[in-house]
């Protein structure tokens, strides 16, 4: 048998499902509206996950991208106080951001394209809903009972398999965000406290590298101010203290 | 007939076209027992182009079962291997 065939098969057995066994097949379609309005509801909160886990991505992508332009910043800062080594280690860990962005932009992409699909099936089901809804009554009116048995018994399987359709769909895109959501469960980790600090809090220690630097610096002139203001004379040991104890009595 | 672009829609192609399409359907087949997932790919789109070219999309009043289900368009090998293996008692159902 071929792949159509079966697929139809698997199709049908899922539509069976869906099918209730109403005594009178008008009542069939009332219960078949109803499956199909919560079908749809399942389709549009599957919208909504899917959205939520694109904006977890995005957020996600933000607090790295802050990352990398702080330690872009922090290379240019060693660089002017003239310290290459530092500058280099700066740019190396903004690299491996970089990395890991590239990584989200993927996932970023794979999840709109499932939230376009997932929002084009919502709105093919909420038409076929709308038009069934309006050809039910039509059908409930017009044909006999003979007749009712067969034509809304097509109409009913044949919605209903519209129906089956969008849960494989949903399905589809709900395995396809599961692997998307256990990775950013783990960058989230990585971001809040874990191995990302091992990115970000060497971060810190470029920071308290160049702090340390231009502290130095500072004091470096402060202190030949205080060696220019105390005068030129050699400094005794005694002369070290001497702005304390000036400060002490006033 | 009937057939259904699985996450597309159903279209109505003329009963003169099951052969030729039986034909791309066997080769899907062949591609899927082989496990070559590029002649899959392959055959895959290439049944999914001949139901849109041959077909006509089904207005969104015609409620009709369909007679044949093409696998997602852009399926991979293991993704309709999966579609595949399931019960035909409709065991998945229950999730959609």
């Amino acid at each position: 048998m071929g792949v159509m065939k079966r697929m139809s098969g698997i199709l049908q057995a899922k539509t069976n499902k869906l099918l209730d066994k109403a005594e009178d097949p008008r009542e069939s379609l009332d219960l078949s509206y109803q499956k199909q309005l919560e079908s749809l509801q399942k389709v549009r909160r599957s919208v909504a996950d899917v959205t939520t886990a694109k904006k977890r991505i995005e957020l996600q992508a933000t607090q790295l991208q802050q990352q990398a332009d702080k330690l872009q910043g922090q290379a240019k800062a060693a660089l002017t106080q003239g310290n290459e080594d530092l500058a280099r280690e700066a740019l190396a860990r903004r690299a491996a951001l970089a990395e890991q962005l590239g990584d989200l932009q993927t996932q970023h992409e794979q999840v709109s394209a499932q939230e376009q699909k997932l929002i084009d099936t919502a709105q093919k089901l909420q038409t076929q809903v709308d038009a069934f809804r309006t050809k039910k009554e039509t059908m409930k009116a017009t044909y006999t009972a003979a007749e009712a048995q067969t034509k809304i018994g097509e109409a009913v399987s044949g919605i209903s398999e519209s129906m089956s359709d969008a849960g494989m769909s949903m399905q589809r895109a709900q395995d396809k965000i599961d692997g998307m959501q256990a990775r950013a469960g783990a960058m989230d980790e990585l971001l809040a406290s874990g191995a990302l600090t091992d990115l970000s809090n060497p971060v810190d220690d470029i920071q308290a590298q160049l702090d340390k630097a231009s502290t130095t610096s500072t004091v470096d002139a402060e202190l030949a101010a205080l060696k220019a203001e105390v005068g030129t004379g050699t400094p005794p040991p005694a002369e070290l203290g001497a702005p304390e104890h000036g400060d002490a009595p006033s | 007939m009937i057939v259904r672009i699985l996450g597309e829609g159903q279209f109505a192609v003329a009963d003169t076209e099951r052969a030729a399409l039986d034909a791309m359907d066997d080769t899907l087949m062949a591609a899927v027992d082989s496990g070559d997932e590029d002649v899959f790919a392959t055959a895959l789109a290439a049944l999914a182009s001949e139901v849109r070219r041959a077909g006509t999309p089904l207005a969104d009043d015609a409620f009709a079962p369909s007679d044949l289900v093409v696998p997602f368009a852009d399926a991979t090998l293991d993704e309709t291997k999966g579609l595949l293996a399931q019960p035909d008692d409709g065991g998945a159902a229950d999730q959609s």
